[in-house]
């Protein structure tokens, strides 16, 4: 227990040391500076992220699971194939064709974003499912659950931890793309970064950039935090 | 009880018909363990899934207590009949409790109900409710959680045990430990138990019949006893084994094979005893008291030549068999305390009879076994009766 705190106590020292030096690094002049922008350009930046990993999980986490019902065996890979388009095309082009037909602004952004998001929980979800253990499913159906319930109180449970490491991943492509949205016209952290390349700013690109990446780590976090505190009980070694 | 009536299975395979089952015919009683017994792929595990519809069934009937299960709601037809696998399957996103509960809960019993009897079913298996409900089964040893796979299947009192190698991933000293638990509560509650192993020592410890299958044909159903006895074919007398004789040890108890031995009481005058041992070619005798209960034994070489009573040369048994204890057991005390015989007493010590290495030996030629029908009944008869 002591040993665990104290891990915990040095690794928050760490982390407070590592991000006075960012603020040191930037400077806090220009943090006051550009305080107002920063929060703006944050909150859209949370609104473009939340939005379209809602929708990703919303399409992705059904999808998975349509795939891995045994009726789909065999073709699952092939639709695979679809939701590997969001990946495969780079973010860059997808928000030009959404330029294209969904015009400027923050709807083509989150749909680019949400294309991007899309593969990784689609395909954990799917592998989730498969991998969770023949036996826990035949002692389910077995002791006579109906395969909606086989589903719901045994697969899904004991795909939890897969299924979130597919939306970890999700999250993380998804905060950091969403600067490229200052291309389309939507605010996000962005907004920060481009001025700062195209005026060679640095403090400024540094500033928007060290947020994004906090803002990253931050949103990991909390997802690891709600998954291990609610969704994963019983299924990591205590 | 239950009936199974011509079931076969067949499975296409590379675009040709496999037989994994083929028209099996048999009855378990009701309150008995039936062991399906044979080598990987003879169709046992087949069979067994083919009872609560794990797989479907190609052709044949399922009658349980006289009722046709072809028709019944699969789901329905489970919730019924308790379900017991070798990899445990407790689910590890559920509390101990949960897992227990889960067929109750799936009946919709209400909570109250659910909680007593997960307490009742834990001290069942002497393990503590209040330690252990609230754990998750990581928490718990492979042992521990098998015991608890098997009060899952009994949470909801199905009538019907289907046990699938259930004591096949624990470790020998923890699967003797739970074979006797386990057989202890079947015993309790009569459940009807199927179970699907490929231990022939398993199968005769707790089966009251054994099924031998082979090649999805099912070759003999008999008494334990009976079967290592009187194989019926070459392919099972090779399967139970060479030692079969020796495994019928385990069959046997010591009521069954003890002599109907004489005994001398305290006062009996030395010269009679003498004379009874003579007559009998015996160098010792039991002496009893009134009420039949055993005191100790005189020699004839003590008595030799002597006078008085029997009492003044008592001596005390070094070792003894209880009525229930079976030849293994009795064999083993013999060579330890190298004796060769061994006075049979019950709980109050009353004088049933002896074991000799020779009544032993004639039991097991005489061509008598438990299951036959014999002055001898197996407890599968007596459950019936």
């Amino acid at each position: 227990m002591a040993n665990r705190y104290g891990k915990g106590l040095i690794g928050g020292v760490i982390v407070l040391a590592l991000l006075a030096l960012l603020v040191h690094w930037i400077g806090i002049s220009t943090i006051e500076h550009y305080q107002d922008d920063l929060l703006f350009y944050l909150q859209a930046h949370l609104y473009l992220v939340l939005v379209s990993m809602f929708a990703a999980l919303l399409v992705g986490i059904p999808a998975g699971i349509f795939l891995s019902r045994p009726s789909m065996a065999g073709r699952a890979e092939r639709f695979m194939q679809v939701f590997n388009i969001g990946n495969t095309v780079p973010p860059l082009a997808v928000l030009a064709i959404a330029l294209g037909f969904l015009g400027i602004g923050s709807g083509p952004a989150i749909f680019a974003l949400f294309l991007a998001s899309l593969l990784p929980i689609v395909r954990n979800t799917y592998e989730g499912l498969k991998n969770v253990q023949g036996s826990l499913k035949e002692a389910a159906v077995g002791i006579g659950m109906t395969p909606r319930q086989v589903l719901w109180r045994v697969e899904m449970p004991n795909a939890v931890p897969i299924i979130m490491g597919g939306v970890r991943v999700a999250l993380a492509i998804n905060v950091g793309t969403a600067p490229l949205a200052f291309l389309i016209g939507a605010n996000s952290l962005g907004s920060l970064i481009f001025p700062g390349i195209a005026l060679n700013n640095q403090p400024q690109l540094i500033l928007g950039a060290a947020c994004t990446a906090l803002l990253a780590l931050l949103l990991d976090g909390l997802v690891i935090f709600i998954s291990r505190r609610w969704l994963e009980r019983g299924l990591r070694p205590a | 009880m239950i009936e199974l009536q011509n079931l076969s299975k067949t499975f296409q395979s590379n675009g040709k018909d496999v037989k994994a089952v083929d028209s099996v015919s048999l009855t378990v009683n009701e309150g008995e363990i039936c062991v399906f017994l044979g080598p990987s792929g003879c169709g046992k595990s087949t069979t067994l899934k083919m009872i609560n519809r794990l797989i479907k069934p190609t052709s044949g009937k399922i009658l349980i207590n006289g009722e046709d299960t072809t028709d019944l709601d699969p789901v329905t037809l489970r919730r019924n009949i308790g379900y017991v696998i070798q990899q445990i399957g407790l689910f590890p996103n559920m509390t101990i409790e949960e897992n227990i509960t889960i067929v109750p809960r799936l009946l919709g019993w209400d909570k109250q109900k659910c909680h007593d009897r997960a307490r009742e079913l834990m001290s069942m298996i002497k393990l503590e409710p209040k330690q252990y409900l609230t754990r998750y089964p990581r928490e718990l040893s492979g042992g521990q959680q098998q015991r608890i796979g098997v009060i899952r299947a009994l949470a909801a009192d199905a009538p019907l045990l289907l046990m699938d190698e259930p004591f096949g991933a624990v470790d020998p000293i923890n699967r003797e430990m739970i074979q006797n638990e386990f057989f202890e509560m079947q015993r309790a509650l009569n459940k009807t138990v199927i179970m699907v192993s490929h231990d022939i020592d398993e199968a005769i410890k707790l089966g009251d019949k054994i099924a031998i299958f082979r090649g999805g044909k099912l070759l003999q159903m008999d008494h334990p006893d009976t079967l290592l006895a009187h194989p019926a074919d070459d392919f099972v007398s090779n399967f139970v084994g060479q030692d079969s004789t020796l495994k019928r040890l385990l069959l046997v108890k010591a009521e069954d094979a003890a002599d109907n031995a004489p005994s001398v009481s305290p006062e009996t005058p030395v010269a009679e005893a003498l004379e009874l041992m003579d007559e009998l070619d015996r160098r010792y005798v039991v002496v009893t008291c009134a009420d039949n209960k055993a005191l100790g034994y005189v020699r004839r070489r003590d008595l030799h030549r002597q006078t008085g009573t029997c009492g003044q040369y008592l001596r005390e048994f070094t070792a003894t068999a209880a009525s229930d204890e079976h030849l293994r057991i009795l064999l083993s005390r013999m060579y330890e305390f190298n004796r060769s015989w061994l006075p049979v007493m019950d709980a109050e010590r009353v004088f049933l009879g002896e074991v000799t290495q020779e009544s032993i030996a004639a039991y097991l030629s005489s061509g008598r076994s438990r299951g036959a029908k014999t002055s001898i009944v197996s407890p599968a008869d007596m459950a019936t009766a």
